[in-house]
């Protein structure tokens, strides 16, 4: 079973701090719907309303239809899976995994039974007997999805539940949890700062910043099209021009920076552009090219600062008269080494549709 | 192990390593050692004055021992059940206070580890700890105050109308249970508090998660969490217990004797040092096997209980 979940003008208080600030979200049944932000945006206090730790102050939650309100979590069909596991040190690894069974009241014989179906299905078969403190990382991470898949929950709810793992088990991990989710079928609430995580994994993904749901969509929206200043900067690298609009029609605006005059799109946000607001101006490192035709829309003079081999890439620094920012570029290495030097003046050029503007706003940490 | 030592001056210097080697060495034979070895060889001698210790009178015997489980000779019978059924009596209240003082304790702890914040658990410990600046003598005559004919417990229930007529508190024991129970409560709840306090929260929340009521929680998570802390707990509060003798002589009823009282009487009334040497040997080793029993039944470590 899997189950749809809302939630319909969620505000959630401590004292005078808004952890949520009038949250609107419906996460579809059987996606895999992640919230990504810094720490302390509030996507924490978000998953527990869901899971029924704490209530919101203001609104509703509803999972597969149904006001959650008042329900606690022992009786909520969602299970959490929690930033630091929290298995069970004093059980087995196949106690641990069929804890919700034992509450039910389901004899030990089935209960091992099921707990052997799951062990199989994280690829630890054989494996119940064991102290949980044998297992490695990844395996405790297994098995606490394993527990929480034993609970038959239409929703499962991750807190982070990769952090504690390194880079390799941790990029081994997306995949096979993305797995997981797609053969139980059930719908998955994934909370991370990572947006590697929160891109690779999720059919939609929600932006938050100090309470705030920024912008709502799949990965490749969120990362082509954003809506927020905090959304561009928060997601992928960004190169930022600040200035005022000085012209705006339908989908462009043309936006009076201190490296001149830039054409780029307009975002498509709540708040939009009008003629004279502060406006930022956002262009992927990815998107510059350093131009000698006039074949661009944006022409910025630059002078190298710095060069840097990547490897499979080239990433290139430059100095921008009139930003106080370094301006990033990056570009594929295909074989070709840069013919520039460190001190050239070039001209950097930009399509107006690679270029973003919104509105003047929070931007992410850097 | 020769290793280990000669790391241990090493690292503390050779004045400070046979300082603390000599100062644990004089501690440990001077207090403990030494006291129980007299204790126990005294308690296999014959009876004699003083002035004979030392001479071909004060023989090894076997008589105390005797004395305890057979009476004196000229008794008419079988067995000493004055002395066994107040050794019986004594350990089986010294049970039933550890487990009151388990029931009271594990809750309170909890509590202060898990849900009372900052400022209102600072407030809760301090109401603990200070009652017990007040001397142990002047705290059981408090209880007898407390749970006298007149006291303030008599008057409150013959006034809300439970009680037709004052309860005798002293003579029924409950004065001495709760007194006891008192004595020792420090020892129970600041062990437990440290165990079920490093106990992760997400874990009992995990377990909510789950499904799992609350009193499931408590069982399956918590108490085997703190099972060391509360061992640690019951092992003290009941060896403690066991050889009170502040508390039993003041609150204890005209016709209930305390063990303990038994071997103080051998000891400074009865002058006979030998016999109360081997009542309190009796005492002690007791307690001993009783406690290395619950651990091996609870299967907690004395490590664990260290901790």
């Amino acid at each position: 079973m899997s189950a749809d979940v809302q939630l319909d003008q969620v505000w959630i208080q401590f004292g005078d701090f808004v952890a949520a600030r009038d949250v609107n979200i419906h996460i579809q049944e059987g996606e895999f719907f992640s919230f990504l932000g810094p720490s302390g945006c509030g996507k924490t206090t978000l998953l527990r309303a869901v899971s029924g730790f704490s209530e919101p102050s203001e609104g509703r939650v509803l999972i597969g239809g149904q006001d959650m309100a008042g329900i606690g979590p022992n009786k909520r069909p969602t299970a959490l899976i929690f930033q630091n596991l929290a298995l069970f040190p004093l059980m087995t690894v196949w106690e641990n995994i069929a804890f919700s069974l034992e509450v039910k009241g389901v004899g030990t014989k089935e209960r091992r039974k099921k707990a052997e179906e799951l062990l199989e299905l994280i690829a630890l078969p054989g494996q119940g007997e064991k102290m949980v403190n044998e297992l490695s990382g990844g395996q405790k991470q297994r098995v606490a999805i394993a527990r929480a898949l034993a609970a038959e929950p239409d929703v499962l709810l991750l807190d982070e539940p990769l952090s504690a793992l390194d880079l390799k088990l941790r990029q081994h991990m997306r995949t096979e949890l993305r797995a997981i989710q797609q053969r139980v079928g059930i719908t998955f609430i994934y909370i991370t700062h990572d947006q590697g995580e929160a891109l690779t994994m999720s059919d939609h993904v929600a932006v938050m910043s100090q309470g705030i749901i920024q912008q709502v969509g799949d990965g490749n929206t969120i990362y082509d099209q954003p809506e927020t200043a905090f959304v561009a900067s928060f997601v992928g690298e960004n190169n930022l021009f600040k200035g005022k609009v000085s012209e705006i029609s339908a989908d462009y605006a043309l936006v009076d920076t201190s490296a001149g005059n830039i054409r780029a799109r307009t975002s498509k946000g709540k708040d939009r552009l009008s003629a004279g607001d502060e406006a930022y101006v956002f262009i992927r490192p990815e998107s510059l090219k350093i131009a000698n035709a006039s074949e661009f829309d944006n022409r910025i003079g630059a002078n190298i600062k710095q060069q840097e081999f990547e490897g499979s890439f080239w990433q290139v620094f430059f100095d921008v008269e009139g930003s106080d920012r370094d301006v990033k570029l990056s570009t594929v290495n295909d074989g070709s080494t840069l013919i520039h030097k460190v001190g050239d003046k070039v001209d950097l050029g930009f399509s107006a549709d690679m270029a973003i503007a919104t509105p003047a706003g929070e931007l992410a940490a850097e | 192990m020769g290793r280990y030592w000669q790391e241990f001056f090493l690292r503390n210097g050779t004045a400070l390593a046979l300082y603390l080697l000599i100062s644990v060495a004089c501690w440990m034979l001077l207090m403990i050692i030494l006291p129980q070895i007299f204790m126990l060889d005294f308690s296999f001698r014959t009876n004699v004055p003083p002035p004979l210790w030392g001479t071909e009178a004060h023989g090894y015997t076997m008589e105390h021992y005797q004395y305890m489980v057979y009476g004196s000779a000229q008794s008419t019978d079988s067995y000493n059940f004055v002395d066994l059924s107040v050794f019986g009596r004594t350990i089986l209240t010294a049970i039933f206070v550890t487990l009151i003082d388990v029931a009271l304790c594990y809750p309170v702890a909890y509590y202060l580890a898990h849900v009372a914040s900052g400022g209102w658990a600072r407030l809760m410990v301090m109401a603990l700890i200070v009652p017990f600046w007040v001397n142990e003598l002047l705290r059981a005559f408090a209880f007898k105050i407390m749970f006298g004919s007149t006291g303030i417990i008599n008057n409150f229930l013959v006034a809300i109308g439970i009680l037709d007529q004052p309860f005798d508190f002293i003579r029924n024991g409950v004065a001495l249970y709760s007194g006891l129970s008192y004595a020792y409560i420090l020892l129970m709840i600041f062990p437990i508090y440290n165990a079920v306090e490093s106990l992760d929260k997400n874990q009992i929340e995990a377990a909510r998660d789950l499904g799992c009521p609350w009193w499931r929680i408590h069982w399956r998570v918590v108490i085997p969490h703190a099972k060391p802390g509360i061992t640690s707990g019951c092992t003290m509060v009941f060896m403690l217990t066991a050889g009170a003798l502040a508390a039993p002589q003041i609150l204890g009823g005209p016709s209930s004797l305390w063990f303990t009282q038994i071997i103080y009487q051998a000891f400074n009334q009865a002058g006979n040092w030998a016999r109360g040497s081997a009542y309190a040997i009796i005492l002690l080793s007791t307690s001993i096997i009783f406690v290395l029993c619950m651990m091996k039944i609870f299967k907690v470590k004395l490590g664990e209980i260290a901790r």
